[in-house]
């Protein structure tokens, strides 16, 4: 599986990306965690709203900072 | 209705705490007063436009905006940008996925212009401190300004003056839209009351507390010597402070709205409001990755514009 968090660097996605760590390690999921920061990647999958959630190439949220439950919810 | 609340909060204070009336007593007297109610029409306001929101995505907003004819397309992005939550930091993506489905340029700004300065906190600050009138002229008159801004920009023809790589941008599909139930949306909007709450509780409190000592010792009037009527210079000094004070209208308005008790016009006020939250330094960094600087400046110079008009405009209605 891979876990693509998209933003440019603020806080937000700095959140989202430390919620979707500790989902991850509580899950026991293997999978990759990447952080896309070019503007070009983001915009390829049509994200308008950072930061955005995208699972195994599917944008799965977007303009917000999920809570760890809710990343769980999406990962099983 | 807030006169019950009002009596309450007399008798609490005066009757069953004992406590005289005094500088300092008045001041507990409008914490009290003022925290319940800016909390309670705060989190009507966000829960409101949450729940609206749920209808309408950026997605959606893209669609409806493209091919529009250029007024048209500003009034309904000036409305629109309204429900949008705005963070400075997707301003780039926004802007590149609106100009590359074809939303025209001067459109586009509208709804930048309009997304940030109309927003959930502000308003609901503004109907908790300065009333539903003032609350009311405020969304008027900043639609106007995104309004009248984007078809300035898209009079100008200024499409020269964006970064090439913007249209160079291959932009994918996006975010599938999910069906919402009822219960979604008040799930929704109930959970985002909170995280805003979360995050500008003690920035309200704090500002409420300040004013709230202004409002026990500082006799009304005592600024309008410096920036009241006489002092015509006020609005663009008010403008140039607002704009610094990026992001933070929650910790400014109410005490904004005690200084207009102690002698700033209302005008004033409600540009230095419409400064705070629409020119930010750091907005205008990020736009600088899109916009080559001509465009970025006659962009802010136009908002700016707009707001000190608005200002002065206000100032002599409101004598």
């Amino acid at each position: 599986m891979k876990i693509e968090i998209l933003g440019t660097g603020c806080t937000k996605c700095k959140n989202l990306f430390n919620a979707v760590q500790e989902a991850v390690k509580q899950t026991n999921i293997s999978c990759e965690i990447e952080k896309v920061e070019d503007i070009s990647k983001i915009m390829s999958y049509g994200v308008m709203m950072t930061p955005a959630l995208v699972i195994n190439g599917e944008v799965k949220s977007a303009g917000k900072v999920l809570s760890v439950d809710d990343i769980k919810k999406m990962l099983v | 209705m807030w006169k019950y609340w009002e009596n309450i909060v007399d008798y609490l204070v005066y009757s069953l705490l004992k406590l005289e009336k005094n500088a300092l007593t008045s001041a507990l007297h409008f914490f009290i007063y003022d925290t319940v109610k800016i909390f309670i029409l705060l989190s009507l306001i966000i829960f409101v436009v949450s729940f609206l929101r749920t209808y309408i995505s950026t997605e959606k907003t893209r669609r409806i905006l493209g091919g529009k004819n250029i007024f048209l397309g500003t009034i309904l992005a000036s409305i629109l940008g309204i429900f949008t939550p705005f963070c400075s930091c997707s301003a780039i993506p926004l802007f590149i996925g609106f100009v590359e489905a074809g939303v025209p340029l001067g459109v586009t700004f509208s709804f930048l212009v309009a997304s940030p300065m109309i927003n959930e906190i502000a308003v609901g600050l503004l109907l908790s401190t300065f009333g539903i009138k003032i609350m009311f002229f405020y969304i008027v008159n900043g639609m106007l300004i995104a309004i009248i801004s984007g078809n300035v920009i898209a009079y100008l023809k200024l499409e020269k003056y964006v970064e090439d790589f913007v249209f160079k941008t291959k932009v994918g599909a996006g975010l599938i839209e999910q069906k919402w139930l009822i219960k979604d949306r008040i799930k929704f909007a109930v959970d985002y009351v909170l995280d805003i709450i979360k995050k500008v509780w003690y920035y309200i409190l704090i500002a409420i507390g300040i004013g709230g000592f202004m409002h026990g010792y500082a006799p009304a009037g005592i600024l309008s010597k410096w920036v009241g009527e006489g002092n015509i210079f006020a609005v663009p000094i008010a403008v140039l402070i607002g704009v610094p004070l990026y992001a933070n209208a929650a910790g400014v308005i109410p005490i904004v709205k005690e200084l207009t008790r102690l002698g700033v016009q209302t005008g004033t006020a409600l540009a230095f409001m419409m400064a705070v939250t629409a020119l930010s330094l750091p907005e205008f960094i990020i736009l600088k990755k899109v916009l080559k600087l001509r465009l970025l400046i006659t962009y802010f110079a136009i908002i700016a514009t707009g707001i000190i008009l608005v200002g002065y405009l206000f100032n002599i209605i409101m004598k």
